[in-house]
């Protein structure tokens, strides 16, 4: 049996170095594939980092809450305020029409005396406090009886513009509006009390710090490289279900999976020449694209992979996945007539596998029914296991729940085409 | 639907065998079942006194199969390719290696050995295709429309071939077109017709017993009719 499964693996082999077209979809696709993704991810993340976002800034105000909302925006290396347009002051009628044809990403609008509005309504809400303290005698009475409508920041924000940077946009300005409250309610106070020669503390008594991993007492700090390259990798690994169906479906038509019925080899043999073929090349593609990762990504401009101390687990969760995926191609190959059916349904259905598994949106960004789905997704197990390994730090111990999930998809998967096959050849 | 119906058929050690029958007539299936590639829905049979359902990997050892398709690989060259089958059989080392170059050689197709497959005629194809059922000298070989789309030379050297492999002790169950070829190189003939055995027997047995025939082809027409069989 040794020699047989020995024998099948040479052919496998000797098909595929045949073969230039599969081996350029092989190897060369998934290097440009996670060269070109990690390109395009990382200036992505530099052009929001690095270069600033122009945005409308419409001052009804002329207070000092629209100056310190300009200043801070100004000091926050996101954004350059625009307030004029061809030398004349934006009003909100061309903020928007600018906006909504996508030449600006964003306008603020802030309100007509705003700055007075909020002093009066503090001055009234700090007036009541201090009064029910019995300090009222002290000090002057305020306008109690005059009615403060509430101001609103208006936003408007380019139709095309991703939820992701308008909820983390909005989020910068609320925080901002309510440190200028809070500035102002503190001032205030000091003014009624009259206690001008005591400074409150007015930073933030609760901050907050990101505790970043360390492995041998040095801090690891996760680059996009670091979440982009197991993605892709992964991705490119699940590619191996294109060509693996091809050649079996090649086989059913050449005939030699007939020939292959007639002789005295079991299943197993065929199925065992062909994952170990497959699973070395799928080995290959991952060694290939961590090379690359660590060896060619700085000469590109790109942080280097850091696998240190991580390489054999990485490759364990590498052949892990490959296994799943040889399932599903075996699957695909037998359940598959042509190869119009296997190639399309191949990359679509891998390309679905990737979105479900979190390759493009993390799981947890997921509505609910998807997080549940994706929790039934293999690329999904080999992707948390990539990440567990590389940017978790974890033991071999905690990879096994999910590396064995992965080999039973490949044994359920080859299982069923098994089944299928025999149940298809019963007259 | 019954692709077979009510076929009983007795095949001894030593004999070229013909399956005759027009297109449907359920000779590929009954090949099929014999080879062990489709289970059939009722009924059963032996080769060798064994059936698959206990013995299917001792039958496979002593049959042989060459399918009606070029079942090769073809970028690998017929070298290759024979040295994967014959493995399969169990055949390895020198003694393999001898036995692909010396079946090469009888069909004359040593020079091409390494000649990957998808570069060959049709003729060469087909006789490649026999010699990767025969490697390992098989007891029973089935064979399915063997010399179809050859040249007349390919053809020959194929029967050729199959005279010498039965002279040597190989019993051979054969489908063909060809009623003329079959006439001169079966021993027996059955024919077959919509999933039913209709005449078995010697060739020239079967002429005797036809009313006005005069071959093989006046038989077969007798017993199938002149209908065209297309069917989709």
């Amino acid at each position: 049996m040794i020699y047989k499964i020995w024998m099948s693996i040479v052919k496998e082999f000797l098909l595929l170095k045949r073969d230039l077209g599969g081996l350029v979809i092989l190897f060369i696709m998934p290097l440009v594939l996670v060269i070109t993704v990690t390109l395009i991810q990382d200036s992505t993340f530099k052009a929001v980092s690095e270069n600033k976002i122009q945005i409308l800034l419409v001052d009804n105000d002329k207070g000092s809450v629209s100056k310190t909302v300009f200043d801070n925006l100004e000091k926050s290396q996101l954004f350059t305020v625009v307030t004029q347009i061809d030398g004349k002051p934006i009003t909100e009628e061309v903020a928007r029409e600018n906006v909504y044809k996508g030449k600006f990403q964003l306008a603020i609008v802030i309100p007509k005396n705003l700055s007075t509005d909020l002093q009066a309504k503090i001055d009234q809400n700090v007036e009541n406090i201090v009064s029910k303290m019995g300090f009222s005698d002290t000090i002057a009475k305020p306008e109690t009886s005059k009615i403060i409508q509430q101001k609103e920041v208006k936003l408007y924000f380019d139709p095309a513009v991703q939820l992701s940077f308008k909820s983390s946009v909005m989020s910068s300005i609320d925080k901002m509006i309510s440190q200028i409250e809070t500035k102002s309610i503190y001032t205030t106070f000091q003014n009624q009390l009259g206690e001008e020669n005591t400074k409150f503390e007015q930073k933030s008594f609760i901050t907050f710090k990101e505790i970043i991993p360390k492995v041998n007492n040095k801090e690891v700090l996760p680059n996009s490289v670091q979440h982009n390259v197991p993605a892709w990798t992964l991705f490119a690994i699940f590619f191996i279900v294109i060509p693996l169906s091809i050649n079996i479906v090649k086989e059913k038509s050449q005939g030699t999976f007939v020939r292959l019925l007639t002789n005295p080899v079991s299943n197993l043999v065929v199925i065992i020449g062909k994952t170990v073929t497959y699973s070395a090349i799928c080995m290959i593609q991952f060694y290939m694209m961590v090379a690359v990762a660590i060896f060619l990504f700085p000469h590109i401009g790109l942080p280097s992979l850091n696998v240190e101390g991580h390489l054999f687990l990485m490759s364990v969760v590498a052949l892990f996945s490959g296994f799943a995926a040889i399932g599903f191609g075996i699957l695909l190959g037998t359940i598959a007539s042509t190869q119009e059916q296997s190639a399309p349904f191949g990359a679509t259905s891998v390309i679905i596998l990737a979105a479900i598994g979190g390759v493009w949106v993390p799981v947890f960004a997921m509505p609910k029914i998807m997080q549940l789905i994706a929790k039934s997704s293999p690329m999904n197990w080999a992707l948390e296991a990539f990440y567990d390994v590389l940017l978790r730090n974890v033991s071999f111990l905690e990879i096994i729940p999910k590396i064995s999930l992965l080999f039973l998809f490949f044994i359920i998967t080859t299982c069923i085409a098994l089944f299928y096959d025999k149940k298809k050849r019963t007259v | 639907m019954y692709s077979l119906n009510d076929v009983s058929l007795d095949i001894n050690q030593g004999e070229i065998f013909g399956l005759l029958g027009p297109n449907g007539a359920g000779k590929t299936t009954l090949i099929s079942m014999l080879c062990g590639l489709i289970k059939p829905s009722s009924g059963h049979f032996t080769i060798d006194g064994l059936n698959y359902a206990g013995h299917s990997s001792k039958i496979k050892k002593i049959i042989g199969v060459v399918p009606q398709e070029y079942a090769l690989y073809p970028t690998l060259t017929a070298r290759e390719n024979l040295h994967y089958f014959g493995s399969m059989y169990g055949l390895k080392g020198s003694e393999l290696k001898d036995k692909v170059i010396e079946t090469l050689d009888l069909l004359g197709l040593l020079k091409f050995a390494d000649k990957r497959i998808e570069t060959f005629s049709g003729g060469m194809k087909r006789r490649v295709n026999l010699i990767a059922g025969i490697l390992h000298n098989p007891k029973v070989l089935f064979l399915d429309e063997p010399t179809v789309g050859v040249d007349v030379q390919s053809k020959n050297a194929i029967i050729d071939y199959l005279k010498l492999l039965n002279q040597n002790g190989t019993t051979i169950i054969y489908t063909s077109h060809h009623l003329a070829e079959a006439e001169d190189f079966c021993t027996t003939i059955a024919i077959l017709d919509q999933g039913k055995i209709y005449a078995q027997g010697t060739p020239s047995g079967l002429i005797a017993s036809t009313e006005k025939a005069r071959n093989l082809e006046d038989v077969f027409i007798s017993l199938t009719g002149k209908d065209l069989r297309d069917d989709i």
